[in-house]
This record gives structure tokens, C-alpha cells and sequence, in this order.
């Protein structure tokens, strides 16, 4: 079903509201990732705040969908996404990577309710997910299982494993997303590794490849409408991101991958932020 | 009186030439066909080893519940943790050095910091393989395992209380290692040998043993028949057969090492971070006695035949017994 404007605005409104505590957060962390947060919030948006059938209250829901995180560092985004759609406070999110939080530097199942699974280390969640979506077909169960994973995490050997797996048992209740954002830690992933093709890769593997502006959350959720019409196959989702999207001074920048704001660079991002890179007037932001 | 215990339930042909003899290999395949009938949550899955690895013997009971993975280690380990997560029991088989070698970190974040109920179990275990040589050998897998926190460790003795340690492994709630080996042992335990998960069984005692023998693994027939030669020579002891590695049986290994004042540990693996670690490891904080650790001395195996490998590397009955003789005599 077809989003009205109204929805979409709402949603853009809650991307905002994620990138700004996002920003909070790694200002009262010191430490942790930026561009990737930054460049996803609008795809957790749409998981958190309409594609996903979930109850933060309950977050333990036999027939939930399972979201699946496999590039563990980008998780500040998910915590401020979860808080925000009421999983927990959202002042709980300046304990990020504190001693005794739960807002683990890298997120752990058994430390928060409503994580899926225990990642950080690249190329496993894809794995993980074909296997919670392999044991749900056996059982008869519905729902979706949706894995989150990065660009550069595409040249660990796992992966390819998995993709293989999922290929040959045709998890078509698999959808993955990919970030394409093209930056890594040592510099533009395609200087470190070359991926492309990487869609065609993907197809090779028996795959259904659907290429997507990771912004528009319109598009995004259409995506996701097609995957979910797609028999026979497990679905990829290459969403293509702007790392550190929301704060101009930083997009594109792969030296942003792995360190966060200080205290006045936060504050200027912040205003970018609310004033959507200058194009709100201060006074209305 | 020195004698075998009987309590242990051991087999009749105990100390025959004709005794029964299996590879615990076949306890996987019998136990997870079991267990698989107890509990419709058990699914196997192997790595391109079916046949090798007794895998198939599920398979044939339960084609829908056995996932062929392909060659491909890494991959099963974090699809058993994604079954794990959404309600099965997952068996994991291929070789020890691949399972737990190849996919030793996709074990740690995603079975065990994640605490899934994954069985991870490592055939071919120790230089009895034999032939294959050293690439084939595993002699790490009980290091690499008992250093991850929450991972019970377990050596079955033979092929009889590996299909225990399986049927036991998959009633217990956390990440379980269970290592198998190829080559055919004596099966020196009956269905009414008592097995628990974290309980060593003397096989061997004596009102007043000089030194103890505490093995894990199939070499414990090996280490019995030491503690009966050394009996015969005048030398007294206890043989404790201690499966489960993690958590260690700390009371019995006490209680022994006090009895007996000397210790001697026995095991198809290296001495680094092995079985016998974990006794020293052990004693050495509660009641420090004169040891001697009976495993691979920091070497890689090779071809050959399992008898003439344990030979070469120090592990059969009669080294077990010289290594007893010459501790009881500092």
C-alpha cells in the first residue's frame, strides 16, 4: 500500500529526531562510529517506524520479524531507532558505550531486549539470519527475516557462504540490505577491494537484486514490497547510502567511518541537522 | 583391595582381546538419532562429511532436520546460531580442525557470547586418524574450546558414552563441544555406566594408591589397562576417566590428587591448554601436587598408522605406566 505524503513527512521527521540523538549519543560516548549511523537512519526509520510487525513492549513476540544487524558498529543507530520507537527511554542512549550499559560498544542479544543477535565481527549475520529464516520455513512461521549488513563487510568469505546457502534453499522469507555507501575504514571500498559488480554477483548466486536510493524512504519501502513478492528466492536490497548523510560537512567522508563528533563539532551538526543543511531558516529549526 | 570398579558398570570382555570395539564417531550418529526422537527441536548439520562423520545416520531418520551445508564451516556455525536463536538444537559436524579450527570465531561471538544451544561437535579428533596427517590431526580443539566462557567441553571415551555425551548435550541449555575420532577404540563402557555432564567415573581404585591416573578421551582404556600392569608390579593407583573437560569434575579430581599425592594426565592433545592444563590449572590453586601431563609435546602429527602414532607421540598404555612409575619415584 502506497504511503500518502503525510506518512512520509512523518517519517522524515522521525529520521531527523534518530540523527539528532544520534549525534547526542557518540558527543556523551567519545568514542564509536558517525557515517554509518548517520547514513542508515532513514532505513531503520522505515523498519522501526513501518516496514517491521513488532511491539516494543514486548520485544521477546514469538512472531515478530526479526531484524538482523550484521555490521555490529553501526548499532548506535539502532539503539536511538529502537528508543525512539519506544523499545526503551531515549535518555538511555547517552549510556552508549558506558561501563554497566546496556548500549554495548557492539551489540550483545543478552545485554538488550528486542537484539536479535550478538554482532560486530564482519560477515555473519547474513549466516545468521538465513538460519533463523531456514528454521521458520520448517516450522510454517511467516515472518520476515531482514538482514542489515555493509558494503565492505561483502569481502569476508562468509558471506559469500551464506549467499550461497541462501541461494541454493531459496529463503525467499530472507531479505538482506546492503549499504552501499562505499566507504570503509582504509578509504573507498573500491580502492581497498572492488565489489562491482556487486548486483550481478548477487544474481549469480541466484539472488533477487533490487538497486535503491537508501534515502528515499518511498522507494526504499517499495523495495521491500517487491522482496516480499519475490517466490523462490532470497532477496538483496542494494541501498544506495550517503555516509554521514544529514551532516554536509562530513557526507562522503570515509574518515568519518570510525571516530565520533567532539563536543563542538556536535553542536554544529546538530544545526545542520535541524536546520536540514541551511535550507530551514534557524528560527523555524 | 585393588580392583576395577564395579560400580562403573564396565564391559564384561573389560580387559579381553575380543573386547568390542568401535569409533565414537558411531556414538554421534547414534546419539543424535536419538535425540532427534526425543526432541523434534534437534536438526544436524554437516559440512560435506555425511558419511564420515555418522551425520548420515540422522539424515536417514530425519531427511527435513538434516541441513547439508556444504563445505563450508564458517557458514554453519552462524546458520546453527540463527537456528539456535529461532527455537532448534543444532548439531554441528565436520573435522575438529575445521569445527572448531576454521570457524573457531564465528563459534566465540555468535554461539558462545551469544549463548545459543549449539552442539559443536569435532570428528576426527587427535593423531589416531592416522593416514591423513598432520593438516587432518586436531590437537587443539579442547584449548581453543575451554577458554570460551560458557562452552562445556567433552571427550567421550568411546562409542558408547559418546552417544551419552550427544543424547546428554542436547538436554542441556547452553553451547556444548563434544570431540570424536575415528579410528576404532575399545568400548570399555556399557548403557549402564552412569554419565553425566561434569562427573568423572573412577574405573580403577585402591585402598591406598600411590599416584592417580585422570584421563579424558579414548585413551582412557589405555590409561585403565596402565593402572592394572602397575598393580600387577606393586604399584598402586587410582584411574579416574574423566570426559567432560569443562566444567571439570573438581571434587573427584581433589579427592584423588589428595589420595594419591602424585598425579598423571592423559590425552590426544596438546599439553598446551589441554586436559591436563585444566588439572594443573586446577590443583596447583587447591592442593598442589608432583605432576606429569601425558599428551603432545608442542608438535604437529603425520601419516601413519593410529597405533604406531600414539606410539611415536608418547600416548599408549605402556607410556602411561613408565610415565606413573618414574612420578611415584621422585
Amino acid at each position: 500500500m502506497a504511503l500518502t505524503d503525510a506518512e512520509i513527512i512523518g517519517l522524515e521527521s522521525r529520521a531527523e529526531a534518530i540523527r539528532e540523538t544520534l549525534i547526542t549519543m557518540l558527543v556523551a560516548a567519545g568514542s564509536g562510529h558517525t557515517a554509518g549511523p548517520l547514513g542508515m537512519a532513514d532505513i531503520f526509520t522505515a523498519f522501526y517506524f513501518h516496514i517491521l510487525n513488532h511491539d516494543p513492549k514486548n520485544p521477546e513476540w514469538e512472531e515478530r520479524d526479526r531484524l538482523i544487524l550484521s555490521n555490529g558498529h553501526i548499532c548506535p543507530v539502532r539503539y536511538a531507532a529502537m528508543a525512539h520507537a519506544g523499545y526503551f527511554p531515549v535518555e538511555e542512549c547517552l549510556t552508549l558505550r558506558k561501563f554497566g550499559s546496556r548500549l554495548q560498544g557492539h551489540p550483545e542479544r543478552l545485554r538488550l531486549p528486542g537484539l536479535e543477535t550478538t554482532s560486530g565481527p564482519l560477515g555473519e549475520g547474513l549466516s545468521q539470519a538465513a538460519g533463523i529464516a531456514y528454521a521458520f520455513r520448517l516450522d510454517g512461521k511467516k515472518q520476515r527475516v531482514y538482514c542489515l549488513m555493509s558494503d565492505g563487510e561483502q569481502e569476508e568469505g562468509n558471506i559469500w557462504e551464506a549467499a550461497m546457502f541462501a541461494g541454493k534453499y531459496k529463503l525467499s522469507n530472507l531479505i538482506a540490505i546492503m549499504d552501499r555507501n562505499n566507504i570503509q575504514i582504509d578509504g573507498m571500498t573500491e580502492d581497498v577491494m572492488p565489489l562491482e559488480p556487486v548486483a550481478d554477483k548477487y544474481r549469480a548466486f541466484n539472488w533477487h537484486v533490487i538497486e535503491v536510493n537508501g534515502h528515499d524512504l518511498r522507494a526504499f519501502i517499495a523495495a521491500i514490497d517487491e522482496a516480499k513478492a519475490i517466490y523462490e528466492k532470497p532477496t538483496l536490497i542494494i541501498a544506495h547510502t550517503i555516509p554521514g548523510k544529514g551532516v554536509p560537512e562530513i557526507e562522503f567522508d570515509y574518515r568519518w567511518h570510525g571516530k565520533p563528533p567532539t563536543h563542538e563539532e556536535g553542536k554544529r551538526f546538530l544545526k545542520e541537522i535541524r536546520t536540514m543543511g541551511g535550507k530551514v531558516p534557524h528560527e523555524y529549526a | 583391595m585393588n580392583m576395577l570398579n564395579h560400580d562403573a558398570k564396565l564391559s564384561a570382555k573389560i580387559f579381553a582381546d575380543d573386547i568390542e570395539k568401535a569409533p565414537t564417531r558411531d556414538g554421534f550418529g547414534k546419539g543424535t538419532v536419538e535425540a532427534g526422537k526425543a526432541d523434534p527441536r534437534v536438526v544436524v548439520l554437516c559440512a560435506d562429511l555425511a558419511e564420515s562423520t555418522r551425520a548420515d545416520w540422522f539424515q536417514k531418520e530425519f531427511p527435513k532436520r538434516f541441513v547439508e551445508m556444504g563445505v563450508a564451516e564458517q557458514n554453519m556455525a552462524t546458520v546453527a546460531s540463527g537456528m539456535a536463536a529461532a527455537g532448534k538444537i543444532p548439531f554441528i559436524a565436520s573435522y575438529a580442525v575445521f569445527n572448531p579450527g576454521r570457524n573457531y570465531e564465528q563459534i566465540r561471538t555468535t554461539i558462545a557470547l551469544n549463548q545459543v544451544p549449539v552442539k559443536v561437535c569435532g570428528m576426527h579428533a587427535g593423531v589416531s586418524v592416522g593416514p591423513d596427517g598432520a593438516t587432518h590431526q586436531m590437537l587443539e580443539d579442547i584449548g581453543l574450546m575451554r577458554m570460551l566462557p560458557g562452552m562445556t567441553v567433552i571427550a567421550p571415551g568411546d562409542a558408547e558414552e559418546a552417544r551419552k555425551a550427544v543424547v546428554a548435550a542436547a538436554k542441556t541449555d547452553g553451547p556444548v563441544y563434544i570431540r570424536f575420532s575415528r579410528s576404532a577404540t575399545p568400548v570399555f563402557t556399557t548403557s549402564d555406566t552412569p554419565f553425566v555432564i561434569g562427573k568423572a567415573t573412577t574405573l580403577w581404585k585402591s585402598d591406598a594408591p600411590k599416584v592417580a591416573i585422570l584421563s579424558t578421551g579414548s585413551l582412557g582404556y589405555a590409561a585403565l589397562t596402565a593402572a592394572r600392569a602397575l598393580s600387577k608390579k606393586g604399584i598402586e593407583s587410582i584411574m579416574l576417566h574423566v570426559p567432560t573437560v569443562k566444567p571439570l569434575d573438581e571434587e573427584a579430581v581433589l579427592a584423588a590428587a589428595k589420595l594419591a599425592g602424585h598425579v598423571v594426565t592423559v590425552e590426544e592433545h596438546q599439553v598446551a591448554g589441554g586436559f591436563g592444563s585444566a588439572v594443573a590449572e586446577f590443583l596447583s590453586q587447591h592442593h598442589s601436587v608432583p605432576m606429569r601431563l601425558l599428551g603432545v609435546a608442542d608438535q604437529f602429527g603425520q601419516s601413519g598408522s593410529p597405533d604406531e602414532l600414539l606410539a611415536h607421540y608418547g600416548l599408549n598404555a605402556l607410556h602411561i605406566e613408565e610415565a606413573a612409575r618414574t612420578l611415584v619415584r621422585i
